[in-house]
C-alpha cells in the first residue's frame, strides 16, 4: 500500500468519503427501517476503510 | 501548489487547531457519554419506565396531570408539559416563577394513562448533567456556548485546512497509507492522516452542527422577538392572566388544528415561548425528520381559542435540524454505537495531532515534508523527519 505510484488525483478519495457521509447523515433523518440501515452500513463501512488500513500497515523498517 | 500557499495552509492549520484541540477534546470526551444518555438515564433510573398502557385505557386529563405535579412542588406554577413518544410518560416543569431557568426547574414525570407519578430523579442533577453543562456551556452559561461554538467553528477550519494539506502529502501515495515500521513521528503522521480523512465529512457535520447549537439561545430570542413580539403586541399593557384555560381543551384545539401532528410539548404563559397570554402549543411529526419540526399553536389562555399557528423561521428551522445531526440520535441504538465510535477516532485525530505539533521541527521542515511526500511518497529520507 505505501509504495510509490504514479501521481494521482489525492481528493478522490476525501470526496467519496465526504459524498458518503451526507449520505449517512441525511438517510436515518429522511426515514427509519432501511434508511436507518443506510446510515448504519455507510458509517459502519467508513470505520472499516479505517480498520483496513490499520490491518494493511506497512511495518517495513 | 505554490511552497508559499503551502506554508499559509500549513499554518492556518496549525493555529486553528491548536487553539482548539483542548476544549475540542473535552468536548469529544463529554460527548461520548452523552451519545447514550437516555440508555444511561434507563439503566441508572434516572428515566423511569412506565409501565405500557391497559388496552382500551384513556389518556388522564392533562389539567390533572398538571396538578399533581404541582402537589409535589407546593409555590410552584406549570412552566412547560411535554411528552415522550417512547413511553406513556408525561414530564412538567414547574418552578417559582414563569421565567425560571432550566438549572431552577423542578420537573415531575407521571404517567399518562394512570396519573401515577414516576419516581424520577431532577434532569438538572447527577453526573450526566454536570457532564451536559461541561459539553454545552462549561457552566458559564452563553458566554461559555459561544466560546464553544467559536472553538467548533475553528475545528471545522481546522478540516479545511486539513484537506488541503492532505492533497499534496498524498499525491504519490494510496489511500490507507500507514507506515508504522520506520520512525514513529511518520507512523502517527499517517494515523492523523488516514484518520483525518475517514472522519472528515462526519466531523465537520457534527462541528458545525454544535456550533449552531450553541446559538440556540439568541436564536430562540431572536424568534422569541420578532414572531411572537407580533402577537403579544395585541395584548400589551393587559396583566397576565391569574387563571388559565383548559390546558386539556387548548391541546385537543390544536390535535384538531394539525390533524397530521402529535403535540411535543406545551409553553406556559411567561416562560418566553409564547408570549404571557397563549399556550403555545408546539406540535410535530411522527417521522424522524419532521419530528424535530415544530409547529406552534398559540392559544389564548384566556378564552382558550386559537390566535394563530406561525410557521417557524428558517433560522429556527435550521436549528432543529441540526440538533439530530449533532446528537446522533436519530437512527436507532447502532447509529449511536457508531457515532461513538467516530467520536472515538476524532479523539485519535487529535491526539495524534498534538504528538505532531509536540514533534514538529520547523515550519520549513514540515513544507520541504509534505512537498517531498508529493514528489516521491516518502519523506523518511530526509526533511527533518524526527525518528
Amino acid at each position: 500500500m505505501s509504495a510509490p505510484t504514479a501521481a494521482r488525483n489525492p481528493f478522490i478519495a476525501p470526496a467519496w468519503i465526504t459524498v458518503a457521509s451526507i449520505v449517512g447523515l441525511v438517510s436515518a433523518l429522511i426515514g427509519d427501517g432501511v434508511f436507518n440501515a443506510v446510515s448504519w452500513v455507510v458509517f459502519a463501512a467508513l470505520i472499516g476503510l479505517f480498520v483496513r488500513a490499520w490491518v494493511k500497515r506497512d511495518r517495513k523498517r | 501548489m505554490q511552497r508559499s500557499t503551502l506554508k499559509a495552509w500549513f499554518l492556518v492549520h496549525k493555529w486553528t487547531s491548536l487553539v482548539c484541540t483542548v476544549f475540542l477534546l473535552l468536548l469529544c470526551l463529554t460527548g461520548l457519554p452523552l451519545v447514550f444518555w437516555e440508555e444511561i438515564g434507563h439503566l441508572t433510573g434516572a428515566d423511569p419506565e412506565a409501565a405500557p398502557a391497559a388496552p382500551g385505557a384513556q389518556p388522564q386529563n392533562l389539567d390533572d396531570l398538571v396538578n399533581s405535579a404541582l402537589s409535589q412542588y407546593p409555590g410552584d406554577m406549570p412552566l412547560f408539559f411535554g411528552w415522550d413518544d417512547h413511553s406513556p410518560s408525561v414530564y412538567v416543569n414547574t418552578g417559582a416563577r414563569p421565567d425560571t431557568p432550566p438549572p431552577e426547574m423542578h420537573t415531575a414525570i407521571l404517567h399518562q394513562y394512570t396519573g401515577e407519578v414516576l419516581p424520577a430523579p431532577q434532569f438538572n442533577e447527577g453526573v450526566m448533567y454536570f457532564i451536559y453543562r461541561l459539553h454545552t456551556d462549561v457552566f458559564v452559561g452563553l458566554p461559555g456556548m459561544l466560546f464553544l461554538g467559536a472553538m467548533a467553528l475553528l475545528f471545522a477550519i481546522a478540516i479545511v485546512s486539513g484537506v488541503v494539506l492532505y492533497g499534496p502529502f498524498m499525491r504519490k501515495l494510496s489511500f490507507g497509507t500507514l507506515r508504522t515500521g520506520r520512525s514513529r513521528r511518520l507512523a502517527w503522521l499517517d494515523l492523523h492522516n488516514v484518520l483525518g480523512i475517514v472522519t472528515l465529512g462526519w466531523a465537520f457535520v457534527v462541528g458545525i452542527t454544535g456550533a449552531i447549537n450553541t446559538l440556540a439561545k439568541p436564536l430562540e430570542q431572536a424568534w422569541q422577538t420578532q414572531q411572537l413580539g407580533e402577537f403579544a403586541a395585541r395584548y400589551q399593557g393587559r396583566p397576565r392572566p391569574e387563571r388559565l384555560a383548559s390546558l386539556d381543551d387548548a391541546v385537543a384545539k390544536a390535535r384538531a388544528a394539525e390533524p397530521g401532528m402529535k403535540p411535543a410539548f406545551v409553553s406556559f404563559p411567561g416562560t418566553g415561548y409564547s408570549g404571557d397570554h397563549h399556550y403555545g402549543v408546539f406540535m410535530h411529526g411522527s417521522t424522524p425528520l419532521t419530528e424535530r419540526l415544530y409547529r406552534p399553536v398559540l392559544i389564548d389562555v384566556e378564552t382558550g381559542e386559537i390566535t394563530a399557528r406561525p410557521q417557524l423561521p428558517g433560522y429556527m428551522t435550521t436549528l432543529l435540524l441540526s440538533q439530530p445531526l449533532h446528537f446522533g440520535d436519530y437512527g436507532g441504538f447502532p447509529l449511536k454505537v457508531l457515532w461513538a465510535l467516530l467520536d472515538l477516532l476524532t479523539i485519535a485525530v487529535l491526539v495524534s495531532g498534538l504528538y505532531l505539533w509536540f514533534k514538529r521541527g520547523s515550519t520549513e521542515a514540515r513544507i520541504t515534508e509534505i512537498e517531498r511526500s508529493g514528489l516521491n511518497g516518502d519523506i523518511a529520507n530526509g526533511a527533518g523527519v524526527a525518528r
